[in-house]
């Protein structure tokens, strides 16, 4: 990184790239990773570890989720306290309540923000995140740049994203370096009393809940009405 | 719990400086800190013995560790010294923080 140039973090900057994307090659093959990736397949269930329907299972299960499942399960913690505590406590049983199977291997913690605490998610060491809930991270959340300046510097990241805390919210970043897969419960918005759950979950973005900014009113059209 | 555990909430804990080969969940920068156990997870499958086929076990205790970004970064880190980092880390890398460590 250089002075002169600052690669973002929010995957508009390609300069940012730490690897090529290769494509289709000029000889037909699939690129180096496809046929890596098809032969541990074909090996998988050569030996029986796996079938082809296991496999088209989890790429229909990993396919249905999306980040407005993690909007449902925040707008209903917005506005049902005894849901958020029961949140807080247990996520999967929490998501199972709103018909979100989050039964996967990995636990799942949900951390919530307040007005003197802020949660941002990082996964150092590879991409951990929680895919039952929010289905498959984005590319800058994968890269390098981001791995590597959430620990040290998560303002400037946040601040590339559009949020700039002040220095009375104690900023706490979460490296899920195990087990524990870590989701933020971002605060609900002022200027939204009234709005239906449904208005509510629109403005909850995956963003939010990674926690690298907090859910915006400008994106989205005001509901009618308010 | 189905083990008991070494550490309790509130304990302060010195992350062991080991250099080993293998699956390691235990990030280099955090190595050699100091840091307060915030919770106990429960017990995991060891990720050392499960990357090379193994079976995980015995499961092994897992903390939610937190540390002052200052005691982490030193003065690299520019925020308020409030700010923290929290990493889950397994029992066998953790021994008590002592006086002279931290």
């Amino acid at each position: 990184m250089t002075e002169q140039h600052t690669p973002h973090v929010d995957g508009h900057d390609h300069d940012g790239h730490d690897h090529e994307h290769p494509g289709v090659q000029p000889d037909g093959r699939p690129p180096y990773y496809a046929q890596r990736i098809r032969a541990i397949e074909s090996l998988l269930i050569e030996k029986g570890v796996l079938s082809k329907g296991d496999i088209q299972r989890q790429i229909d299960y990993i396919e249905s989720r999306s980040p407005a499942l993690g909007g449902r399960i925040v707008a209903r913690a917005w506005v049902d306290p005894a849901y958020k505590a029961r949140l807080l406590a247990d996520a999967k049983a929490a998501a199972a309540e709103l018909g979100i199977d989050a039964s996967g291997v990995s636990e799942i913690v949900v951390v919530e923000n307040t007005d003197t605490v802020h949660n941002m998610i990082v996964c150092t060491l590879c991409s951990c995140y929680p895919r039952p809930i929010l289905g498959r991270p984005p590319d800058w959340y994968k890269s390098f740049n981001y791995r590597q300046r959430a620990v040290v510097e998560p303002r400037a990241v946040m601040a590339e994203f559009g949020l700039e805390l002040g220095d009375n919210v104690e900023v706490r970043v979460h490296d899920s370096t195990a087990d524990m897969r870590y989701l933020v419960l971002p605060q609900r918005p002022a200027g939204t009393d009234g709005w239906s759950e449904e208005q509510l979950a629109a403005i909850v973005n995956r963003d939010s809940m990674i926690g690298v900014n907090n859910p915006r009113l400008d994106r989205v059209a005001a509901p009618a009405g308010s | 719990m189905s083990q008991e555990t070494r550490f309790r909430p509130g304990d302060r804990v010195w992350v062991k400086d080991e250099e080993r080969p293998g699956h390691i969940r235990t990030p280099h920068y955090i190595r050699g800190k100091t840091g307060q156990i915030e919770a106990v997870h429960g017990v995991f499958r060891n990720p050392e013995s499960l990357a090379y086929g193994g079976d995980g076990t015995p499961k092994r205790p897992l903390y939610l560790v937190g540390f002052p970004q200052s005691e982490v970064w030193g003065r690299r880190y520019r925020g308020p010294r409030h700010d923290r980092i929290y990493v889950d880390i397994f029992e066998h890398w953790l021994e008590p923080a002592t006086e002279t460590r931290g």
